[in-house]
């Protein structure tokens, strides 16, 4: 079967940038599909073309066997999304906003009732039907925007950042929807700059950066190819880059410097830090590859910058 | 040229919009009629004690009907300038009904069927002022909602270009000093403009309120002459300005 997205070559500019740089992508029915990068990297307007808002500068993009921008009102009825900002509407109580919403998508009043109820009890809104949406919590306000997206329930969901600014526990809140709704059979779509996030929620993911595709896989496949098991971190490790080399040279698959900072990737860890153990580094940390290693190997810097 | 992308959507935004304004009507319908009717009694009854009938009509009578349709257009003006840019810039509703199957097309439409919708009921209010009061003196009156209706289309239209070429809340500002005092200074609602220099006269062709006042007078009165003239300016001026607001809000939201 093809895929729920299918882009090939697709390109956005702007006036004066080049956000997305001709990218291609296939996110399969079914699974939870991620682009990660830093702020700028081309996520958020990669998301908005798919769901119709921004129309494609050039390339082939494809969303559930529908053509876009052709047929961008067949396709929005099929999808979910919920924008990097809660755009609630601030004037309606939260029931009614939900019921305002769910006429764009034609479902009578009697349906869109029923499926508000549905989506407040699984997102634990309960007993807030006529609250405005100024008294609710960030993690219910992230919540509501999420089931609102939900209302026609959708085949794809979109999330541009859905955790972005939420303490631990209300994001914790949010995944365990997320995981949820997967098992439901809904594909998502999310972008995010955490990698944990992207690490629990996705099958698949792209790293982007300024507009480009640098890597893609399963997030273990990915550390796995990009990395190594394991990281050490040589604290001014970078000040005396021969000495660990004469050491410790066949111990590890690659380097990086960060700052005073040398970054060890390797599949010995134990042996590694054993080696370098005697040198006299004020700072020697053994700790498991994640993505975050993959991203600073691929770019060469934080992602947080 | 684009043939705008609209459907059955539009009047959902407008029942969007309903929804909202259901909440706040009370305040919001009183807070514009307020305005009309100080007018109507500051410069109908208090200046009018000093002007002598125009065209056989007293001040009051002459000044009511004016402040129909001047009321009516204010009112689309607010909405779509300082409405329109709030639901858009710092609400992001519209970003909301765009991931919706909604148009951006339907959703200009809608604002602009809803700005046209708040002139019928802001001009409509001082229309049922001046009835209790005794100053309808025609059946014709009952020709006053349509006719505010096409005005209204063509001062949403109006708004929101401003709104598209000037997106930002200070050039508002701009809008009603600069555009909007001029039309309800010079378009005849307070005097008759063949008083004026030739030039402003006929530079009073050109404003809308010009004829939307003819239209409600006339109405209201029960004077018909030249009306169809004034009707047909309006229904011609609207759907010219229609297709710009479309465009120009297009590219103010896919920025």
């Amino acid at each position: 079967m093809a895929g729920v997205v299918v882009a090939k070559g697709l390109v956005k500019e702007f006036e004066r940038v080049t956000a997305v740089a001709g990218i291609d992508f296939e996110v399969r029915a079914g699974e939870c599909f991620g682009f990660l990068g830093p702020n700028g990297a081309g996520k958020s307007t990669t998301l908005r073309m798919i769901h119709c808002f921004l129309p494609p500068t050039a390339g082939h993009l494809e969303i559930l066997g529908l053509a876009v921008p052709g047929q961008c009102r067949r396709i929005k009825r099929h999808l979910g999304v919920v924008p990097q900002e809660n755009n609630i509407d601030p004037e309606l109580k939260v029931l009614e906003s939900l019921l305002v919403y769910a006429r764009f998508f034609d479902l009578t009043r009697a349906e869109a009732i029923e499926r508000a109820g549905e989506l407040m009890a699984f997102f634990g809104l309960e007993g807030k039907e006529n609250e405005r949406p100024d008294n609710l919590s960030g993690g219910m306000k992230r919540r509501l925007t999420i089931a609102r997206a939900l209302i026609n329930k959708p085949q794809l969901l979109l999330l541009d950042e859905p955790t972005t600014g939420l303490d631990p526990q209300a994001r914790y809140q949010v995944w365990q929807r997320l995981f949820r709704l997967k098992e439901e059979g809904v594909t998502l779509i999310l972008t995010t700059h955490y990698m944990e996030e992207a690490a629990q929620l996705c099958d698949r993911l792209v790293i982007m950066e300024s507009g480009a595709i640098l890597a893609s896989g399963e997030p273990e496949q990915l550390v796995a190819d990009h990395t190594g098991r394991e990281v050490v971190i040589v604290g001014d490790g970078a000040l005396r880059p021969d000495e660990v080399e004469a050491v410790a040279g066949n111990l590890y698959r690659d380097k990086l410097v960060l700052g005073q900072d040398l970054f060890l990737y390797t599949n010995s860890g134990p042996e590694l830090l054993a080696a370098l153990g005697n040198l006299g580094f004020p700072r020697l940390v053994l700790r498991p590859a994640t993505l975050e290693d993959v991203y600073l190997r691929l770019t060469g810097k934080g992602l947080e910058e | 040229m684009r043939w705008p992308d609209l459907s059955y959507l539009t009047w959902r935004v407008l029942g969007r919009h309903l929804a909202v304004f259901r909440r706040t009507w009370v305040v919001n319908l009183s807070f514009n009629f307020a305005e009309p009717v100080l007018y109507l009694t500051a410069l109908g009854l208090g200046l009018g004690a000093y002007v002598r009938p125009i065209a056989g009509m007293s001040y009051l009578q002459y000044l009511g009907p004016g402040l129909i349709a001047s009321s009516s257009m204010l009112s689309t003006a607010y909405e779509c300038t300082y409405g329109a840019f709030v639901r858009l810039e710092y609400q992001k509703v519209y970003q909301a009904i765009l991931a919706t199957p909604v148009s951006l097309d339907d959703l200009v439409m809608g604002d602009i069927l809803f700005g046209a919708l708040k002139g019928i009921l802001y001009g409509t209010v001082i229309l049922i002022v001046l009835l209790v009061l005794g100053l309808v003196t025609s059946p014709w009156a009952l020709l006053v909602p349509p006719v505010l209706a096409v005005a209204g289309m063509l001062f949403a239209s109006l708004s929101l270009i401003w709104t598209g070429l000037f997106p930002n809340i200070e050039s508002f500002n701009y809008f009603f000093s600069l555009i909007m005092t001029p039309l309800f200074l010079f378009s005849g609602v307070f005097f008759p403009l063949d008083g004026l220099p030739p030039f402003l006269r006929e530079l009073a062709w050109f404003s809308p309120l010009t004829h939307v006042v003819n239209l409600t007078r006339g109405l209201v009165l029960g004077r018909l002459g030249g009306l169809p003239g004034d009707f047909l300016w309006l229904v011609v001026v609207s759907v010219v300005l229609l297709p710009l607001p479309l465009r120009l809000m297009r590219r103010l939201v896919l920025k």
